[in-house]
């Protein structure tokens, strides 16, 4: 009877296999997937990029476009693999996919139903990509160029695959409490953020910090990259609902209400604190928003998507304008103040304004009276902080002891783009 | 012969020259250069970091002249780039030793003009 009625009715049964695989899903996905490209490179080379003196902007944009090569290389060999591969004990994912074997056109109704899982794994790689390279901030303008590459392969491995794993993966312990990250507020901020603390802790201050302004040499680059990461988060937030639908549409309003407020709330409180609402301190605000909202865009609404990104821009701005001043550490371009700070608020939030109205598949805050979740995003929060932070301890010393993390001296007062790259971002004589 | 090196605002660059022309002396070599005099620097601030007495932009002139010419050069920068507040800069004439011209090999007042 079952056969008969397959082949009798072959169109009805085409269809239903056409239904599973989406052409809308999968367009939406590769589109985000470029569009978080564009946050790495040139999005977050030039925020920084302009960030640093003139004799250094080469080596951020280095730093950057590196990462991208070799992120996506590891991503493929065993990255993706370690981190959505199948479950080992909740910890890890297995070596099953090193290679991406069997990550083809197929679905993986684990993550992604209606995208093929290469579509997924591809997404998944620029987030690889981007989180490394927002530690940059926080070792700019004094790092060696080989140490920097061992850093970054052995931090994607041992910290952002397992982190990764734990709260996305299937079977990930973190994912199996409940835990809400929408889009990456933990894996990737808090995680870059801690990281980068204890970076610029280890490292020690640039010369000169302290003694003498260390003033951004080109403004307009931070604005631009500010501007292009803005641009590239609708894909990494609204991107994130891996699907073509509401859920995309709410994360993408939630994202740019966020922000707008943040980049507003900024510019306003120094106008208040110094008497100039300044660029840089929009552009600054306006990341800080969107870092704040990616773990709460598919899960809060959009009057709270704004409060967010009004709270988010106060605790910034006391972290990267008064707290850093007081407490004397170089974080070279607030990757932790922004990300760090940007994402633990932004996962606390979550855990206050999530509301189930919004998405069933998340859970209700503490707003609408759920305990439970807010307890989780602070698990979760207290988590990677302690994990990050001692892995990249570990990670810190192994490579400091294997080729020197830092500088010479006089290498660093020459500047990295001329030795560390051999090349001149600037001619002053033709 | 005189070297009369003229400080001065950069947005009163080509009232400068205006005055410059009008007098016939027509050589000179201008670069971009910072500095500070009375007028102080300004404030800047980068998150929250201030920094006090950053330097203004200010435009430098060069003008290589035989003496004839020194007072009416000096009078002609003074009334392109006057204003009367602070930070309309300065002018400093010294001695200049030679001048030779490069295409012909002249020396003296006479490759100068």
């Amino acid at each position: 009877m079952a056969l008969s009625l397959r082949y009798a009715k072959p169109k009805r049964n085409f269809l239903k296999e056409a239904s599973i695989m989406n052409s809308g899903d999968t367009a939406w996905v590769l589109t985000a997937s470029a569009l978080v490209l564009l946050m790495t490179i040139p999005g977050l080379a030039f925020f920084y990029g302009g960030l640093v003196r003139r004799k250094n902007v080469l080596s951020i944009l280095m730093q950057c476009f590196i990462i991208v090569c070799v992120i996506s290389l590891q991503w493929v060999l065993f990255g993706y693999s370690l981190a959505f591969g199948p479950d080992f004990h909740g910890i890890i994912g297995t070596l099953e996919w090193a290679g991406l074997a069997g990550v083809g056109a197929a679905p993986n109704s684990n993550y992604a139903a209606t995208i093929p899982h290469s579509a997924f794994m591809i997404f998944q790689a620029m987030f690889a990509v981007i989180t490394p390279a927002l530690i940059i901030g926080a070792y700019a303008e004094r790092v060696k160029f080989p140490a920097f590459l061992l850093f970054t392969v052995l931090w994607a491995t041992f910290v952002y695959d397992p982190l990764a794993h734990w709260v996305w993966g299937a079977g990930g312990w973190l994912k199996s409490l409940g835990g809400l990250d929408f889009a990456g507020g933990i894996v990737v901020h808090v995680s870059s953020g801690i990281s980068a603390l204890v970076l610029a802790l280890l490292l020690g201050k640039r010369v000169g910090y302290n003694h003498k302004p260390i003033r951004p040499h080109n403004l307009p680059f931070t604005v631009l990259g500010a501007a292009l990461l803005w641009f590239g988060w609708f894909g990494f937030n609204a991107g994130s609902a891996l699907a073509a639908d509401g859920l995309a549409a709410t994360a993408f309003v939630n994202t740019n209400t966020a922000t707008a407020a943040a980049g507003l709330a900024w510019a306003l409180i120094e106008w208040r604190h110094n008497g100039s609402p300044t660029i840089l301190g929009a552009a600054t605000g306006a990341v800080a928003g969107l870092v704040a909202i990616t773990p709460a865009c598919g899960f809060v609404n959009p009057m709270n998507a704004m409060l967010i990104g009004i709270i988010v821009a106060f605790v910034c701005y006391i972290a990267v304008a008064v707290m850093k001043g007081k407490l004397g550490y170089d974080d070279s371009l607030d990757a932790f103040g922004v990300h760090g700070v940007g994402g633990t608020v932004g996962t606390l939030l979550t855990g206050i304004f999530a509301q189930k109205a919004i998405n069933p598949a998340g859970a209700d805050g503490l707003l609408f009276g759920n305990l439970h979740t807010f307890g989780i995003q602070c698990l979760m929060l207290v988590v990677t902080v302690v994990f990050a932070a001692i892995m990249t301890f570990i990670i810190f010393k192994i490579v400091d002891a294997a080729i020197g993390m830092r500088v010479e001296e006089k290498n660093e007062i020459i500047g990295l783009d001329l030795t560390q790259q051999s090349e001149a971002a600037y001619t002053v004589i033709e | 012969m005189k070297l009369v090196i003229a400080i001065i605002q950069p947005h009163k660059l080509e009232a400068v020259k205006r005055e410059l022309e009008a007098v016939e002396v027509n050589l000179m070599t201008v670069t971009n250069v910072l500095g500070q005099g009375r007028q102080k620097g300004v404030t800047e601030i980068y998150r929250g970091a201030k920094e006090a007495g950053g330097l203004l932009n200010k435009v430098r002139l060069d003008i290589a002249v035989n003496e004839d010419f020194v007072e009416p050069t000096i009078d002609a920068v003074t009334r392109g780039a006057h204003t009367g507040s602070v930070g309309d800069g300065k002018i400093f004439v010294v001695e200049l030793a030679q001048c030779i011209r490069i295409s012909t090999g002249e020396r003296g007042g006479v490759a100068i003009g």
